[in-house]
């Protein structure tokens, strides 16, 4: 047993003990920490997988970004954990058939081959580029409209979560700015003709004739 | 070197197997929670790309990392929008449970 089989046993181990935690935890918090756990480790398996890019990137993007902004949602939101919690095991022996029968499946798949124990000897190249380089050419060149379609689907994803969760306040006052400069001088002031008003003198005889 | 202690393409793809069955329990587990449904789909998406990245390093090409790219990508989106829907539906019912959430049943 090698170094390298030492390791996939040890990240296996702690990445499936994490999993089991984030889909049993108590509270959202501690399935939120413990997802960070199991994402940190597949990122180590995949570094032994020569995969160094997409290792650095999982990181990044995930336990930076993604489990953020789950662990912000976690804390927006009251959830009352005994109400959770409560009949948590009664769908466990539909869970575990399930779950026994895709891991049967998978296990008929799989002792059907698949034991190639040694990746072809990288060439000369690509180990003079290395793996972060060789995915930029191979994105860039090959798949660059799959690419910009991720990227449009990245913009979606952004207007669509912010209009989504987009609350206008009811009491505030503002002015809007755009009707603010579209104003002309004939909207807010009015210049009105009056007659001129005379001042009429009084007759002696409507006001004093009577006693 | 191809002893009985060396890790195969084999033993990759049973880990993101049984990691994608573990989600799967998750999902069937986690009925009232559905921040941690949303977890266990990630997981899910974990697995796949395990199995990606094992094929692409075991067969010599390049193309599973790239699918990899795109699926981190998809993921990242899908989780931010399913968590925004997840707020307007606690603002509006202010509950998260799956089951009550039969208004649309006839």
């Amino acid at each position: 047993m090698n170094t390298t089989t030492a390791l996939f046993y040890v990240f296996s181990a702690v990445l499936l003990f994490a999993a089991f935690r984030v889909i049993t935890a108590r509270t959202a918090v501690y399935a939120a920490l413990y997802l960070v756990l199991a994402f940190f480790t597949a990122a180590c398996v995949w570094m032994l997988l020569k995969a160094e890019f997409l290792a650095i990137a999982l990181v990044l993007v995930y336990v930076g970004a993604v489990m953020v902004l789950f662990l912000f949602v976690v804390m927006m939101l009251d959830i009352d954990v005994a109400e959770v919690r409560e009949g948590f095991w009664r769908h466990f022996p539909l869970a575990a058939l399930v779950g026994v029968v895709i891991a049967l499946e998978m296990a008929a798949v799989l002792l059907g081959g698949f034991n190639l124990t040694e990746a072809p000897a990288a060439s000369a190249a690509a180990l003079k580029l290395g793996n972060t380089k060789m995915l930029g050419i191979e994105i860039y060149t090959i798949y660059v409209y799959p690419l910009q379609i991720a990227a449009v689907l990245l913009l979606v994803a952004i207007i669509a979560a912010i209009a989504l969760t987009l609350r206008r306040r009811k009491d505030s006052k503002f002015i809007s700015p755009s009707q603010q400069v579209r104003v002309r001088k004939s909207d807010r002031l009015r210049v009105v003709k009056l007659a001129p008003t005379v001042e009429t003198p009084r007759s002696p005889h409507a006001t004093g004739g009577r006693p | 070197m191809t002893g009985v202690g060396t890790v195969t393409l084999g033993h990759f793809l049973s880990l993101g197997a049984v990691l994608f069955a573990l989600s799967v329990i998750g999902i069937f587990l986690n009925r009232k929670n559905l921040i941690v449904l949303l977890m266990a789909i990630e997981l899910m998406l974990l697995a796949v790309n395990t199995n990606f990245i094992a094929f692409s390093y075991y067969l010599g090409g390049m193309d599973g990392q790239v699918f990899v790219f795109f699926i981190l990508t998809v993921a990242a989106a899908e989780s931010a929008i399913g968590l925004a829907i997840l707020v307007v539906l606690f603002r509006n019912r202010s509950t998260i449970a799956v089951d009550e959430l039969d208004e649309l049943r006839g």
